[in-house]
């Protein structure tokens, strides 16, 4: 009778909610009546991944702007005292800067999960897109924060990369001029990026991925099979045969690539916060001196792919702006999939061996470019001065050069692989 | 396609295997530091008290933060504060940093998170480096940090190394040329000493971090069971 009687209070509540905002009609549309392919794998936890460190990341940074202060004098001290005296602060700027490198982990892999299964084919090319928006914002996220303890790299890193607007030709100087607000990174610089950082971009990210799981729930997930799963509904319910709801299959899913997730997360903050130096830089550990070049400056891990092409590319006509626009370009490049893949099929489960290898060749230049630009372009030596074409250039800096052109043929010769590559048929219905 | 891959796994792997042997600079000794040993980060503090916190300054640590490493409110106040200074203060140092620039060539840089940048090896081994130098102006250099502008501050203890030339091998080995008043033996420790307090004053909350740290992977670790068995419930009428 009791019983009967709350549920009678809750649905009223409900109904009362209903009738002046679709409250019911969005959870079913975005989770208890949403169908998403049944046969997801290990690749598709990365999005919620995403999602979650997305809410770390703006709830730790919360707590510390309340103690950070944007000031040249105040910036390095301030980390400090919350590292210190800030109860807790500690794990909350570890969290945080652990979140930093993390969100790229899981937006890689997530990346790699709709290179893998084209899930930025046709009818899914906007959620793409947004994607890459969100990964450009990303990026400006971290370049922004990185600024902001104050440390010597710091300061020498963003210096060096609003440097590399100046070679824009005729107008590169007045843009570096007024993104630094300053003739060098300073406190005007620090203040700005401050801005950027917690509220300028972070709006920008959060609208993006609103837009993006609009997107998403519109057409629906892909699968790892690349075949789509509204093609066959039941005839009188009109839910797809292989489509099951979001929640709760999902979200218990969802919930145990969590845990690991959050095991593997905390076991860097607890036990590994610098991660040998990968995530944060001992040079960081020196307040940021302008009179001191540090003899090596090197991003962050989650850049260093892009910073390589950046090297490998000789300057023309003494300016260094080719290989500012083919950093610029391998990042955008990933933009142009949805229009340059050919291939009558989308998932790898069903491509030819010459796509595969195109990928895995994609992949392997990725890796050792990223390890390329954490390293001075020194580290393997020069070649010997009698050798012809490469006599006396750093070995590395040729095989970053080899690698940055394997990089863009994966992208430039995908019209041409995927088209005439060997493919296998394609099932009707999802096969697991 | 395997075959490839794991040619190509093995090809990435043996750049990074020449890249470490290429990579040798300065040989560091390893420091024998231990964070539980607590005798040994108080021997370490008094030390950093007596002979560094005259020139460097630890601005970000406090005096009373050494009660994590055992120390009472009291012994603080007796043994290491000085001056007018409160127990809640930070460590600074009264002299000026431009005067220090003038009198030293560098301003010595605050050391309190010194262990962090630098590392307790480089930390060990650079204080166990100073040998005499008479081209210098303080008349020592350092193996680990050449033409250092600090001169060696604990040469009473040490005593005064010089540095051989092995006309064979052409490499350079440091020689104890007179003693001081520590053995060689005792002025290892006592900089072993040294480094673990300065690694200790780098991240005053690294024992909490490290002993909070099993419980939270436990906790998680029982909360990964939970949720495998119930995503395995929900899903048994799927397929």
């Amino acid at each position: 009778m009791a019983e009967n009687k709350l549920q009678k209070y809750m649905n009223d509540g409900l109904g009362w909610i209903d009738a002046r905002f679709p409250l019911t009609a969005n959870i079913k549309a975005h989770l208890t009546e949403y169908y998403a392919p049944k046969n997801f794998n290990f690749w598709y936890f990365f999005g919620s991944l995403a999602l979650l460190v997305l809410v770390m990341q703006i709830l730790t940074g919360i707590f510390l702007t309340m103690n950070y202060k944007p000031d040249a004098e105040l910036a390095f001290a301030s980390v400090e005292y919350i590292m210190r005296d800030v109860s807790w602060g500690w794990l909350i700027r570890y969290m945080h800067s652990t979140g930093a490198s993390m969100f790229f982990v899981v937006v890689y892999l997530h990346m790699f999960r709709g290179v893998i299964y084209g899930s930025y084919r046709n009818p899914r090319e906007l959620i793409w897109l947004f994607g890459v928006g969100i990964f450009l914002c990303l990026m400006g996220e971290a370049f922004f924060g990185y600024l902001l303890p104050w440390g010597q790299m710091s300061f020498w890193g963003a210096q060096v990369i609003i440097n590399l607007f100046s070679s824009i030709p005729f107008v590169g100087p007045d843009i570096s001029l007024w993104l630094r607000g300053d003739y060098m990174v300073s406190d005007a610089t620090l203040n700005r990026f401050f801005a950027f950082h917690v509220i300028a971009l972070p709006l920008v990210l959060l609208g993006l991925v609103v837009a993006h799981l609009i997107a998403l729930h519109e057409v629906g997930s892909n699968n790892p099979d690349g075949v789509e799963i509204k093609k066959h509904k039941d005839p009188v319910t009109h839910i797809p045969l292989d489509g099951i709801p979001f929640h709760p299959y999902y979200t218990v899913k969802d919930l145990v690539g969590v845990s690991v997730f959050l095991i593997v997360f905390s076991a860097i903050i607890f036990f590994l916060p610098e991660m040998g130096g990968y995530f944060l830089e001992a040079n960081n550990f020196i307040p940021a001196d302008p009179l001191k070049t540090p003899p090596h400056i090197a991003p962050v891990w989650y850049f260093t792919p892009y910073y390589s092409i950046l090297r490998a590319v000789p300057p023309i006509l003494n300016s260094q702006f080719p290989g500012v626009a083919a950093m610029g370009l391998s990042v955008v490049a990933f933009a142009f999939l949805p229009w340059i893949d050919r291939s009558p099929v989308k998932s790898i489960r069903y491509r030819g061996t010459l796509y595969k290898k195109w990928l895995a060749a994609f992949v392997v230049s990725f890796l050792i470019l990223g390890y390329l630009g954490t390293e001075p372009s020194n580290i393997w030596g020069q070649f010997g001065a009698g050798i012809p074409l490469v006599g006396g250039a750093d070995r590395a800096t040729i095989v970053a050069r080899i690698f940055t052109a394997v990089y863009f043929a994966f992208f430039a010769l995908m019209p041409w692989y995927t088209k005439i590559d060997k493919t296998k048929p394609v099932p009707e219905r999802v096969t697991e | 396609m395997k075959k490839q891959i794991l040619w190509l796994v093995a090809f990435a792997f043996s750049l990074l295997i020449t890249n470490a042997v290429a990579n040798e600079g300065v040989k560091l000794d390893k420091a024998p530091i231990d964070a539980g040993n607590e005798a040994s980060l108080q021997r370490g503090a008094k030390m950093f008290v007596n002979y560094c916190l005259n020139c460097h300054s630890a601005a970000y640590m406090r005096y009373n933060r050494l009660a994590d490493i055992g120390l009472t409110e009291a012994q603080i106040k007796s043994n290491l504060l000085f001056a007018s200074e409160k127990v809640g203060d930070t460590m600074t140092v009264a002299m000026q940093k431009k005067e220090a620039k003038q009198w030293f060539g560098a301003t010595p840089p605050d050391l309190t998170v010194e262990a962090r940048a630098r590392g307790a090896d480089w930390l060990y081994s650079y204080l166990r480096g100073f040998y005499r130098d008479d081209t210098r102006p303080t008349g020592w250099n350092n193996v680990v940090y050449d033409k250092v502008a600090m001169p060696h501050v604990l040469w009473q203890l040490q005593g005064q190394q010089i540095l051989k030339l092995d006309e064979k091998t052409e490499s350079h080995t440091l020689v104890l040329d007179k003693p001081g008043s520590m053995s060689p033996a005792e002025y290892d420790e006592a900089v072993a000493d040294l480094v673990n307090y300065l690694v200790f004053m780098a991240e005053p909350a690294k024992a909490k971090r490290m002993q909070l740290g099993l419980i939270v992977l436990l906790f998680l670790g029982l909360m990964f069971v939970v949720t495998y068995y119930l995503k395995k419930e929900y899903w048994k009428d799927i397929h």
